[in-house]
């Protein structure tokens, strides 16, 4: 093939050009297929507020509901489990939830809206499973002075009766707390905070 | 080598030579069977790429099989699975295969890596051959993980659940990135969905690609052999290795050999032993999926314990994927890390066979503590044989050079 009088500036030019023009094409027509995979219309619709009725649930008892999929734990506190909460601070990462998810009205010590019940997300804030409430006070296996708390089977990571984190196990933070409210003494919306709240 | 009096013969060389004339039949054949020449000393380690191979075949079609009666969907997966299990015909028996099936390839390719780790396939110039062939491994981890999932059961949902929330430990891109994944703020239906697109079509032809890509560039060079000396140095007046046999019928006669003793192997676990005492299977599996409550003791299945229990053994979040992370694709970097002048451990010191064997105790004692409960004790021997596992690679690339080595031979030994 002859290649005399070849413009091979041009040639170079006129590859250059089609090559980023087509990978231009390419990045834009990746863009539905990687968008396909977001979580659908529908999947975003299942986020309404859950409402519960609480008045059957006797002290230390837990209620587990679901709220966007999310397994959400109504736990209600005896007033021995609440003084207990104090005596585990030493041993906890974040004790004052400062680096933890809770709305505002529930950053302080019992982690609650009303320090009787603790409405919390139960998915363990390492890998997402679900740890077991143990409330016995009393050595347990993976901790000899338990004051009752959450165990998480998955990768032993601790919590406290408020959810709080303790040391030296992987979870980074304590249980996150989501937006609830009461209606009434019997009624609690999960999804909703209470009014005038941010 | 025809013989004119032998009509059938005949007829079909008529036949060979048609099909000659319009696809290279017989030069294919030649080049990749009887015209490539292997070398002489191959032993029991050898065995393990064709059964590789011919395990991928046995999934790829149990799970075609499978998935004429499967369905993907989170509100009949599990039923489903049980319907095959009991209604279909013979359809636990395909579904074992496919089961065991997964165990098996994955024992097949660690013996077949740890070839390498023995005899140095890995070195120059076969890099890209490892590599392929680490491509293929990661490919294959997702492969199973993702088949694990589609039963719907327990395991399968936990299992989800901790995997993906590993990529969520990521800064800032992590958590969008998790819901990208799962396609849903939790693992649902569409989660199911979109693995099993993944599991059926995206990542078999990706392991059959890079499979292919892993024996093209294997030929280019051939193959390494336990002695570790390149046979191709050492070449008769007719170019061929004097140390050199053809692949056909040599080696294809001892692959199926191997092929034989594996299968016997095989088809006494899927008949008498299929959930191999919840190795291969593992009984919190057998309870449908429930999003409220997590397995008291969960765990992945045995392939991917070692790893598991690195992620264990670190207290923190972050550094925990991290490092779990580092110690797969550290092996990518093994062509670099051994830099002794030897390439087969026949000729390696003993500081090599010791460091070796300190490496596979760990692999496997990890492989064990992954399992585990996790008690404090053990926790601590994670750490232990984390480092160990580390150590391997790290003093590999500072001892190998300087290391004791015996002389290799010209030919090779028997």
């Amino acid at each position: 093939m002859p290649t005399d009088g070849v413009n091979k500036k041009r040639r170079r030019f006129l590859v250059a050009t089609t090559s980023v023009v087509g990978a231009v094409g390419a990045g834009f027509t990746a863009v539905p297929f990687i968008k396909s995979w977001q979580p659908s219309a529908r999947a975003k619709a299942v986020g309404a507020p859950v409402q519960v009725a609480i008045d059957g649930l006797e002290p230390g008892q837990i209620l587990k509901v679901q709220w966007r999929g999310q397994t959400i734990g109504i736990l209600r506190r005896t007033e021995e489990t609440l003084s207990l909460l104090p005596e585990v601070d030493g041993d906890l990462r974040d004790p004052e939830s400062q680096e933890s998810d809770q709305p505002a009205y529930a950053q302080n010590g019992s982690r609650a809206y009303r320090d009787e019940y603790l409405v919390v997300n139960m998915h363990c804030t390492h890998l997402g499973c679900i740890p077991q409430m143990i409330p016995e006070v009393g050595a347990q296996p993976f901790e000899e002075n338990w004051k009752g708390g959450f165990y998480c089977p998955c990768h032993k990571s601790k919590f406290d009766m408020a959810g709080r984190v303790y040391k030296g196990v992987p979870a980074p933070a304590n249980l996150r707390i989501p937006p609830y409210s009461f209606i009434d003494d019997s009624t609690l919306v999960i999804g909703v905070n209470p009014e005038g709240a941010v | 080598m025809a013989k004119p009096d032998n009509t059938s013969e005949k007829s079909s060389n008529a036949l060979l030579a048609w099909f000659d004339a319009r696809l290279p039949v017989t030069p294919f054949w030649n080049n990749v069977m009887t015209g490539y020449y292997a070398p002489k000393n191959f032993n029991f380690w050898y065995y393990m790429g064709s059964l590789a191979l011919m395990v991928l075949v046995i999934q790829i079609l149990s799970g075609i099989f499978l998935t004429m009666h499967y369905q993907p969907n989170a509100e009949t997966a599990f039923a489903s699975v049980e319907y095959i299990m009991r209604d279909v015909e013979w359809g636990w028996f395909i579904r074992y295969l496919h089961s065991t099936g997964a165990s098996f390839f994955f024992i097949v390719v660690y013996l077949h890596m740890f070839r390498s780790l023995l005899y140095g396939s890995h070195r120059a110039p076969r890099e890209l051959v490892w590599i392929f062939g680490m491509l293929i491994y990661l490919a294959l981890m997702a492969e199973a993980f993702m088949g694990y999932v589609l039963p719907w059961g327990q395991m399968s949902y936990w299992g989800a659940q901790v995997i993906i929330n590993l990529f969520g430990a990521i800064p800032y891109i992590g958590e969008p990135l998790t819901e990208w994944i799962r396609g849903d703020f939790f693992i649902s239906g569409a989660t199911l969905n979109r693995f099993f697109a993944l599991h059926v079509i995206a990542l078999p032809l990706a392991i059959f690609g890079l499979v292919l890509m892993h024996l093209v560039a294997l030929r280019e060079n051939g193959s390494n052999n336990p002695d570790g000396v390149e046979i191709k140095a050492n070449k008769d007046e007719n170019g061929i290795p004097v140390d050199g046999i053809p692949f056909h019928p040599y080696y294809t006669v001892k692959d199926v050999f191997g092929v034989g003793f594996f299968l016997m192997i095989f088809a006494f676990v899927i008949f008498f032993w299929p959930e191999a005492g919840g190795l291969f299977l593992e009984h919190d599996n057998f309870v449908p999926a429930d999003p409220l409550v997590t397995p008291a003791h969960i765990k992945p299945v045995w392939y991917f314990t070692p790893y598991y229990a690195i992620l264990k053994a670190v207290p923190d979040k972050l550094m925990g994927v991290i490092l779990m992370g580092v110690s797969v694709m550290i092996l990518f970097f093994l062509p670099w890390l051994d830099r002794s002048p030897v390439k087969s451990i026949r000729y390696k010191g003993m500081w090599y066979k010791v460091m070796l064997a300190l490496f596979v105790i760990a692999f496997i004692r990890l492989g064990m503590l992954g399992m585990s409960e996790g008690t404090p004790a053990q926790t601590i021997e994670m750490r232990v044989w984390t480092f160990v596992y580390f150590a391997f690679f790290i003093l590999m690339y500072f001892i190998s050079p300087g290391g004791k080595t015996k002389p290799t031979p010209e030919r090779l030994t028997h």
